[in-house]
């Protein structure tokens, strides 16, 4: 007799009103952008196309066989590619789940890593317009991220001051693999101005920057890649905290969106282990590591990490603690997880709330 | 378990899948060369829809560098995670002892055997002349 891990007790009653942080909209086209953009930068993209710091731009690293990186069921019926048709996206995920309120991210087309700064300062504008003409107004339930050009942080403020107050944005997003370490200074102008406007930066696993993204070289396999994006936002999450990010800027908060939950409590302990014999080599920080990760940063779900045993998961979420994580769908990709089946563990129902909802709440402010 | 008629056997050739409910459980119906064979539309690990998974082959390897293919058209993947199902036992191929798609009795039947019962066809007009897709759930 076969087991069906759906024959478990899966998380009932999502109905409350789900908060899903990480959903993906799409273009049918990079075109649908030229209302938002000027006729040189329209000519630009026509004749000259997207830059940016990588070899082979044709191709990427994700695999092939979800084409558009997605479930096989998402791809609209009056076509486009999947997340393209609001309706659409509105049957099969706000309305299918009752949720209340899903963070939209932009993974292509987004302006945030081009290589052209001006080009990329007037994408990043043209996406947020489309964000907001095209998504959310349409329906409130969705929440865009102002984009950014992550690497020209003086282009970067001016786009977060031009939508800073508008309440279809809540955060601001930029491509996490970058050229330098995200906690260096030449990218603080960009988290003051989020700071300073009241926004979470929202850090979704994205980007190019021509290096690999594991620290040893460039791996063979994307089983191997798909994991070392969470190993990269390790080295962010590091950086942040110790250059002094978040002690500088104790409202700052950060959402870490996509990259796994389990190495969260053996990096806190192994940084607050040096911060207790090296603190002197970085006095700026007030007080270990982890005290900054467990009161400015936020971590999304999905892909939820699925322990041997599903009840050890329980340990996880507590070391963590339960006040940082932030249910996500990842909807339409192919990695998605389903608000009813993919938390395998028994929650409480303060827990289940502050997963599903209200941790949320408080990141974003809502 | 009853018997339920739910297709005619040329509406689903060899190749071909088809989505029906019986007793209120969504049963994805495949036609691998001819045979047929019933799974529940939903995948263990998240409930993915199985009868929009592809069908492809089994890919081993005793050492990196070598493999083997098997089995062409006879795994399913579902849609969502693409984890590796058998298509003819719904057996998962990353934890085959534990972890199954719930799998029915699937036969043909000639509509002259149908005819005369105890099969159960709500939905699928009968005759005589045709051969039926059999359900047992």
């Amino acid at each position: 007799m076969s087991q069906s891990l759906l024959d478990r007790p899966s998380v009932p009653g999502t109905r409350l009103g789900l908060i899903d942080c990480d959903v993906h909209h799409a273009m049918r086209s990079p075109r649908d952008l030229d209302p938002y953009l000027a006729q040189k930068w329209r000519d630009h993209l026509g004749t000259y196309g997207s830059r940016k710091p990588v070899p082979f731009t044709g191709t990427s690293p994700y695999f092939k066989s979800a084409p558009a990186l997605s479930r096989k069921d998402t791809w609209p019926p009056n076509g486009g590619p999947p997340g393209s048709d609001l309706a659409f996206l509105q049957e099969q995920l706000l309305d299918r789940y009752g949720i209340e309120c899903g963070m939209l991210h932009l993974l292509s087309m987004t302006g945030m890593d081009q290589r052209n700064q001006e080009f990329g300062a007037a994408l990043c504008r043209a996406v947020n317009h489309w964000q907001h003409e095209v998504w959310t107004q349409k329906d409130r339930r969705l929440k865009a991220a102002i984009v950014v050009p992550g690497e020209d942080a003086a282009a970067a403020v001016q786009e977060i001051e031009y939508w800073a107050g508008n309440r279809d944005f809540a955060q601001v997003s930029m491509v996490t693999h970058t050229i330098e370490p995200l906690g260096r200074r030449r990218y603080w102008p960009i988290y003051e101005a989020a700071a300073a406007h009241d926004l979470p930066i929202g850090l979704h696993t994205s980007g190019f920057n021509g290096h690999a993204v594991t620290p040893t070289g460039w791996s063979s396999y994307y089983a191997e890649e798909h994991h070392e994006v969470a190993i990269s936002q390790q080295a962010l999450v590091t950086s942040l905290v110790c250059e002094g990010v978040l002690a500088r800027l104790p409202s700052l908060r950060v959402v870490m969106v996509e990259c796994g939950l389990a190495w969260v409590p053996s990096l806190c302990w192994r940084l607050d282990q040096h911060w207790k014999r090296m603190r002197d080599e970085v006095p700026h920080l007030d007080g270990p590591p982890s005290s900054y990760v467990k009161s400015q940063m936020w971590f999304t779900t999905q892909p939820m990490d699925e322990p041997e045993r599903p009840a050890d998961l329980s340990k996880i979420l507590e070391w963590i603690g339960w006040d940082r994580i932030l249910f996500a769908t990842d909807y339409p990709h192919w990695d998605f997880d389903d608000p009813e089946t993919a938390v395998k563990v028994k929650l409480t129902e303060t827990q289940r709330r502050m997963i599903f909802r209200d941790n949320a709440r408080a990141a974003y402010n809502l | 378990m009853s018997k339920h008629v739910v297709a005619m056997v040329r509406e689903i050739p060899p190749g071909s899948r088809k989505l029906v409910t019986v007793r209120g459980r969504p049963i994805a119906v495949f036609n691998i060369k001819g045979e047929f064979y019933g799974l529940l539309n939903r995948c263990p690990h998240q409930g993915g829809p199985m009868c929009e998974g592809v069908l492809t082959g089994l890919i081993e390897s005793d050492e990196p560098g070598t493999y083997q293919y098997s089995r062409a058209g006879e795994i399913l993947r579902c849609p969502w995670h693409g984890w590796e199902f058998d298509v003819k036992t719904g057996q998962s191929y990353c934890d085959p002892e534990k972890i199954s798609v719930r799998n029915y009795p699937v036969e043909v039947a000639p509509g002259q055997r149908v005819v005369q019962g105890p099969y159960v066809a709500e939905t699928i007009p009968v005759t005589v002349e045709e051969e039926y897709v059999v359900v047992d759930v």
